[in-house]
This record gives C-alpha cells, structure tokens and sequence, in this order.
C-alpha cells in the first residue's frame, strides 16, 4: 500500500478513536451497564432455574452471545452515527477533497467501529468474569469471530449513514433490524429449543452464525456447522464491502 | 503549464438545472485570480467541481497538468480548499482538526503537528490550538479553516467567499496573509462578494453569470472599461438651485450633489461652474467601489 495511504488511515482512525473515547460516558460505559444487568437478571436470577442448555449452565450458554451483541451493536452504532455526523456537520468533505482512495476511508470507519467493538467486547467479557468461569475451547475461532463479525456489522452502520438523510434514518435500522435480529439469533437460547419451522427459519439469519461460531470458540458447541458460519460471514462482509465502495465511488449521499 | 484549465465544463443537476454550460479558463501559475459572479451564478458549482465535492458532467480539468478524471489523486493533491460554509468538527480541537486533514494527504503526525504551529501562528490561532472548534468566534473559523487548508502546502488555493462575515480588521490581516502566500508562489483562486477585495488582492479576474464566464481579463484592463466615476460632493451650505451644463448630476439634497464624470473629461470644468456660482466644496468621494459598478453593469448587460 502507497505509504501516504497508511498515513491517511492512520489519521482516519486516529480520529475514529479519539471520538468515542471523547465520549467514553456514551459509547464505553452503557454496553458494560446493561450487559452486567443482563448477566444479574438472566445470568443469575432466572438463569439458575433455567436449568442447562445444551450441557452447559445457562449464564455460561450466554456469556459468548452477549460479548456478541454488544459487538454487534457497538460496531454498528460507532459507524453509523460517526459517519452520519461527518455528513451531517459536512466534515466528510474533509477527507473528499482530499488525496484518499475510497477503500483507505472505508477501511479507516470500520477499523474504528472494530476498535470500540473490540473494547466494549473486553469490558463485557471483564464484566462476564464476575458471573462465570471463562474457559476458552479454541482462540482462533474466538478472534476470527469477532473480528469479522465486528467489521461486518461496522460495514453495515457505514451503509445506513450513506443512505441516512436524517438523525431517525441512523437509528431505523438498528431498532427494527438489527435488534429482532440479534435477539432472535441464539443470543438467549439454543435453536434446537425452537418448533422445527423456526429452526428452519432461523437459519435465515446471519446472526445466528456469528453468535454460534463466537460460542463455540468458547464452549466447543454450536447450533450450526462452523464452515457454515465462517462462509456466511466472510460472504455477507465480501458483499458489504462492495456495496460501500460502491455507494461511496458514486457519492451516494456525499456528493451532489 | 497552467495552474489550472477548465474546458468546455458543464453541470446538470438532477432536476435538469443547468448550473454551468460549458465554461472555459485558465488561470496561471502564481496569479491571484478572482471568480466573481450573482449568486446562483455557478461559482461554488465550478469549485465543488474543482475540488471534487461536485460530480461535473462533462468537460475537462487540468490543475497543475494533472486531469481530474485520468489523475484525480494527483490533480487532489494540489488544491487546498477554503469552503464558503464551515465543514469542521465542531467537537474537535484547532490542532486536531489541521493535524488530521494533513495526515488526509500523507503528511506524517510528527511533520503535521510542526506545521501545525506555523500556519495557526500565521493565522493568530495558535493560542486556541487545544480549544474545541464550536467554542470559536466567526473570524476565528474562518482563518481556522485557512489554516486547515494550507496544511499539505498546496500549490493552488482556492477560497469561496473567505472573509464573509469578518470584521474589517481581521479582513484586513486575512488579505495580508493571502497576499504573503500568494508571494510565496501560491496560485490563488477567489470567489467574493466584496468587490472591493477582489479590486485589492487579485490580478486577473473572471465575471460568471448564469453559467456561463461573460468576462475575463486583467484586473486592471476591466478597470480601465468603465468610462463613467461618480462623485458624490459636500458643499458648505445648502445651494437650492445648482445648474451644471454638459456635465449629469443630481442634487441629492441642498448640501449634497452627485456628479458623473467621462474618464476623458475634467473635473476643472465642474469645479469652474460651481465656483461661477459661489458655490464651496467642501469634499468629495467615490459614489461606489469602481468593481462593484462595472460588475453590476456587465451583468445587467448580459442578462439584457
């Protein structure tokens, strides 16, 4: 990569991560928050008459899916509310004017939304350690996991600012997509528990795999079939990488 | 090699508004150049080409040989733009803001941060340096995003209406500031509302009117078109009943009349009639800025 390029995605991220660290109050403390109210509540109080899921104690079944869901969300969310106030305050303009290929930008949001979603995951994960012995079954599968789980959902929040007109456009998706999505994809509980038609149905969603594989990384146990899910992830982030070249190469949304 | 040639560019909006019909300039190399125009002209649509925040729809761009769709990096890599409205993070501080659009165009933090401390210095903002950019003054935006712009020392700098909403005094130290870089071998494009700025600063200058360039010349060969200076005199009392002959004037009131001279001929023969009548002058001045007057002129006769 031309040396300039590097110097641009360092400055990229730079200020990716400058902004939600500035505003660590909004962007670091709330995930920790309501993850730990979700580890009290369903991890300890209900969860200990829950019983066990698939061999496993139900607050140890979902210490992976909830690292998940605030990566998910975290990734997401940093993405699409930077890039939408980079828009909306016109600053995008900055970087159009100057020398940066578009790749260098798109990679320099989603490696700042995968930064915050890397360390809202590891304060949840420390948040976890309260509540459950953390054993990990396979690294590999664990990072992989989150890495692109984490770029696929930044990728997404990118699309949405591109698209978004207004401050309601930016939170549309993550409330009535994304959220049934996340919550519906194994975070809480096992498909297997579900009547054979949602098993089927479920395998529809992409969240399903990132939860599951992101688990098994942990606990050595899936829903789903590990080539499944690291094909439907590297495939769903291929595609959204294209499409946000695309949109920015055509200046969807950012040039007139 | 120009600093910049535009040819034949056109700009269709989406809506069908023709915002440029095919326009031609050049600017050269070190000139101070100003882009003047009504608003809605095609000014800011001929800079948001050039700078790439416009999708153009047809024609070329070369700045400094480079073409904007063969070598469009290279072409970026020359400009340093000054928008009309300010496109900062208002949430950043001075210093972030600059030292991060430098790293846009490969300059290293290290070397960023150096500069940094003499164009904030240049532009009286270096003791604001750590404060967020929202908590500025109107003046203090405008230099900051000067500042900004001169960061990866471009060869062409092109500025859409800098000083507006400046006082007089720190108008006043933008130009000098301007003319410094100028001198320096900066290339300058300038669009403005005040005329008198473009009078002061540029050299050679460009009218664009409804999408199209209806004037381009030197500064001072478009001066020298306008045939006609109104003067607007005080007298030292109040004079009913002034007669003037082969000379167009208008008493605005007793104490006040306003004369129009041709170039060619003498102010003496005013003064001698208005002396024959025991009327004193008291002062005299300009009506208006002499730009301002052609400017109105050549695009009323344009619209015509």
């Amino acid at each position: 990569m031309n040396a300039n390029y590097l110097i641009a995605l360092n400055s990229i991220l730079y200020k990716e991560c400058n902004r939600f660290l500035r505003i660590w109050v909004q962007t670091l403390v709330p995930p920790a928050i309501t993850m730990t109210l979700y580890f009290v509540v369903f991890g300890s109080l209900i969860g200990s008459r829950v019983g066990e899921v698939n061999g496993f104690s139900y607050v140890e079944f979902m210490m992976p899916g909830l690292i998940m869901l605030a990566v998910i969300n975290n990734a997401y969310a940093n993405v699409s509310s930077s890039f939408f106030s980079a828009k909306f305050q016109r600053n995008v303009e900055e970087l159009l004017v100057a020398p940066v290929p578009t790749f260098v930008i798109v990679a320099g949001y989603v490696l700042g939304g995968v930064a915050r979603a890397i360390i809202v995951g590891v304060l949840v994960t420390i948040v976890a350690l309260f509540f459950v012995d953390i054993q990990v079954h396979n690294w590999f599968v664990v990072f992989t996991t989150l890495l692109l789980t984490a770029t696929l959902f930044a990728l997404g929040g990118l699309i949405n600012a591109v698209y978004a007109k207004t401050f309601d456009d930016v939170s549309i998706i993550p409330t009535f997509v994304l959220s049934p999505l996340t919550y519906l994809g194994g975070v809480f509980f096992s498909v297997s528990m579900l009547p054979g038609f949602w098993q089927g149905v479920s395998q529809l969603n992409p969240i399903l795999y990132m939860v599951n594989a992101f688990r098994f990384g942990f606990l050595g146990s899936s829903d789903v079939s590990l080539i499944a899910a690291y094909s439907v992830l590297i495939g769903v982030t291929a595609a959204l990488f294209l499409l946000a070249m695309r949109l920015l190469n055509k200046g969807v949304g950012i040039r007139h | 090699m120009h600093a910049l040639e535009i040819k034949e560019l056109k700009k269709v909006y989406k809506g069908g508004v023709e915002a440029l019909k095919g326009i031609d300039l050049v600017v050269e190399q070190g000139d101070f150049f100003a882009l003047l125009g009504p608003n809605g002209a095609g000014k800011s649509t001929t800079i948001g080409i050039l700078s790439s925040l416009v999708n153009k729809t047809s024609g070329s761009v070369n700045i400094f040989g480079h073409n904007l769709d063969t070598e469009l990096e290279l072409a970026k890599a020359q400009i340093g733009l000054v928008p009309q409205e300010f496109n900062f993070n208002q949430f950043e501080t001075v210093q972030q803001i600059v030292v991060n659009q430098a790293g846009y165009y490969g300059v290293r933090r290290g070397e960023a941060i150096a500069r940094s401390e003499v164009y904030l210095k240049q532009t009286e903002l270096w003791e604001k340096r750590d404060t967020p950019a929202r908590n500025l003054s109107g003046g203090m935006k405008r230099r900051l995003m000067i500042a900004r712009a001169m960061m990866h020392q471009p060869k062409l700098l092109i500025l859409d209406e800098p000083t507006a909403g400046v006082d007089i005094e720190i108008r006043r130290s933008m130009w000098q500031f301007l003319r410094q870089i100028n001198e320096q071998g900066v290339t300058i494009i300038l669009t403005t509302h005040y005329l008198e700025e473009a009078e002061s600063l540029c050299r050679n200058i460009a009218i664009i009117d409804k999408g199209k360039i209806i004037e381009n010349t030197s500064m001072k060969a478009l001066l020298s078109k306008l045939n006609v200076e109104t003067f607007i005199l005080d007298l030292a009392q109040d004079y009913p009943n002034i007669a003037l002959e082969n000379t167009q004037y208008e008493q605005i009131d007793g104490h006040t009349l306003q004369i129009e001279v041709n170039k060619e001929d003498s102010l003496n023969q005013v003064f001698e009639q208005l002396s024959k009548q025991g009327i004193e002058v008291k002062s005299m001045r300009n009506k208006a800025n002499r730009l301002e007057e052609l400017f109105v002129r050549l695009v009323e006769a344009g619209r015509a």
